[in-house]
């Protein structure tokens, strides 16, 4: 593996790619808010008429905080995750994403909305037909970044996660730990201003899971607001973020504080 | 190493080129562009073999007076001559000229060689009838002229090119509707397999499309894509389909080439006629793509 000994999001940070608004800040996109980008209060979610899988969830976040989202497995994690970005809909109680109500919010303000957010999903969710470089050069394509910009800045990222002889492979001939690298990718490339990663170092050892953590690590620097849902303790304990505690769809550890960036 | 390759994608986001309706829409496009192409060109060229009896035959009368028998019989040039007076002092006659009977033999040489009319109409082989030439200005009241010529000149009869002229334009113009409908027909039919087989590809790929979505894609983004797939079939469709049209264009005009009457259209088109056909699967490209368009939006804006 050709591991470089430089800034992971060095490509990244270059002029190549516009970020909408100063890292950190909270958006001007309207609304009275209060600063969060994350706002729950007393959300409740259903699939269907089946049982409440979240509860009363109520909580803050501010821009450029790092959590941790834990909890046994059926808890309710991605479903969270999925309220957050915005594939389901609560069933009771409210949210406000980037000083926005979502109850207010219409089919058109979405996509705009949605490309503020990376998401690694849990099971990855890479396009079989499209090469790795693809699938990671997905969010630049959405948002109209030039075709040459978007090759170099993928094979840059994908080089430094270890993939850079795999670009044009398409995801099933990658193992479980190289899928999950590639969906991280795709899901930092853009610079979101919400990242949302769904047990992103499950298949990945210690070794390659603390790197991609030290990616997150750089994103949040830069201020992108960061939430993990994970199992994994050794990486929780390593890194002194707060920890959002889900027991039986109710929050249990509520943030410490509201956590500013440094 | 980062590849310099600045390459053009490798394909689109959504795997549209693997969809099994995707051979299916070309060759429906390239059937509809054949028979729109050939229901235009008949239309075409019956409008102009229309054109062309308008010019020859319009404005005419011919009138017949036709040899009786019997002892009260008057003498056909005794009756011709009579005719010709009343024509010729007819409000709306220009002319009216008797055919000289060496042409209205010549007329008749095919069937009954040179000795089927003798000099004497009277005492000839055959009785033949004399033909009287008539022009008219436009909006003459034939029917009245007709009435008047018969009851004064007994047993002339007055054939109207009008009135068969109008019966032959009535029959033209329901030919050139019936083919502009095929290819209004033919139209509908692709933009109905264009709906069917975006809707195919919208619930093949439904998974992708909300995948997209999440991700912040909106509704055009993944409208393009089926625009640009469908285009690409669109096109390849309408151009096996043109060219096919117009070879069989060319075979039936090669064909006509012997049999050259003069009611009959010859297949030659002129070179708009040409244009014409060549725009024809232009429409149905630009039809196809703005029916993909409107499709994807339909479809999408009753998602969630
Ligand atoms: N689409 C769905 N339809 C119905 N029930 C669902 C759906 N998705 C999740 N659930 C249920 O919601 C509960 C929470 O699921 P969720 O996936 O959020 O748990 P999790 O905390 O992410 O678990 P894990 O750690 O195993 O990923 C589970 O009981 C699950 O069965
Ligand atoms: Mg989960």
């Amino acid at each position: 593996m050709e591991y470089e000994a430089r800034r992971p999001l060095r490509g990244l940070t270059s002029g190549a790619c516009r970020a909408p608004a100063p890292w950190g800040c909270p958006d001007g996109s309207g609304g009275s808010g209060d600063g969060t980008v994350i706002r729950f209060d007393n959300v409740g979610l259903r699939y269907g008429s089946g049982p409440e899988i979240l509860m009363d969830v109520s909580f803050a976040l501010l821009p450029g905080s790092f959590h941790f989202l834990t909890g046994a497995s059926g808890a309710g994690k991605s479903s969270l995750l999925k309220l957050i970005y915005m594939a389901h809909r609560p069933t009771r109680g409210q949210i406000t994403l980037f000083d926005r109500s979502m109850a207010r919010l219409t089919r058109d303000d979405l996509p705009e909305l949605r490309r503020r957010i990376g998401v690694v999903f849990q099971d990855f969710q890479l396009l079989p037909h499209l090469s790795a470089l693809d699938n990671v050069a997905l969010p630049l394509r959405l948002a109209g970044v030039p075709e040459g910009a978007v090759r170099t800045q993928c094979a840059e990222l994908l080089h430094w996660v270890g993939l850079g002889n795999h670009l044009e492979s398409p995801p099933s001939t990658l193992s479980g730990g190289q899928q999950q690298r590639v969906a991280i990718a795709r899901a930092v490339i853009n610079r979101p201003r919400l990242l949302l990663a769904d047990e992103p170092t499950g298949n990945v050892d210690d070794g390659i899971g603390m790197r991609l953590l030290y990616l997150f690590e750089e994103m949040h620097k830069l201020g992108t607001t960061v939430i993990i849902a994970t199992h994994n303790e050794t990486l929780i304990q390593r890194f002194d973020h707060p920890c959002l505690h889900l027991e039986n769809g109710r929050l249990t550890a509520m943030p410490r504080a509201f956590t500013r960036r440094m | 190493m980062i590849p310099k390759r600045v390459a053009a994608r490798s394909g689109y986001d959504l795997p549209l080129a693997t969809d099994p309706t995707g051979r299916f829409l070309a060759w429906i496009m390239a059937l509809m562009v054949y028979l729109g192409v050939l229901s235009l060109a008949a239309a075409l060229l019956i409008s102009d073999m229309a054109g062309r009896w308008d010019g020859g035959l319009s404005n005419g009368l011919t009138v017949q007076i036709i040899p009786q028998s019997g002892t009260a019989a008057r003498p056909v040039a005794e009756r011709t001559a009579a005719a010709l007076a009343l024509l010729r002092a007819s409000p709306g006659v220009l002319s009216a000229d008797a055919l000289p009977p060496e042409q209205t033999a010549k007329l008749v040489e095919p069937w009954l060689g040179d000795r089927g009319l003798a000099e004497d109409t009277d005492a000839a082989l055959l009785p033949f009838p004399v033909l009287i030439d008539v022009t008219i200005a436009a909006g003459t009241d034939t029917a009245d002229l007709a009435r008047r010529l018969k009851a004064a000149v007994p047993a002339a009869s007055v054939d109207d090119h009008g009135a068969w002229l109008a019966d032959l334009r009535r029959l033209a113009r329901s030919l050139q509707t019936t083919a502009l409908a095929v290819v209004g027909l033919v139209s509908l039919a692709g933009v109905m397999t264009v709906v069917f087989a975006v809707r195919a590809g919208l619930a093949i790929h439904r998974h992708v499309v909300q995948l997209l979505h999440l991700m912040g894609a909106t509704d055009r983004y993944v409208a393009r894509q089926f625009e640009s797939h469908v285009l690409r079939l669109a096109a390849r469709g309408g151009g096996t389909g043109l060219g096919a049209a117009v070879l069989t264009l060319l075979v039936f005009g090669w064909a006509s080439g012997g049999l050259r009457a003069t009611l009959l259209p010859d297949f030659t088109l002129a070179l708009w006629q040409w244009a014409a056909l060549a725009v024809l699967p232009l429409v149905l490209c630009l039809l196809a793509v703005v029916t993909a368009r409107r499709t994807v939006l339909r479809t999408l804006e009753d998602l969630p």
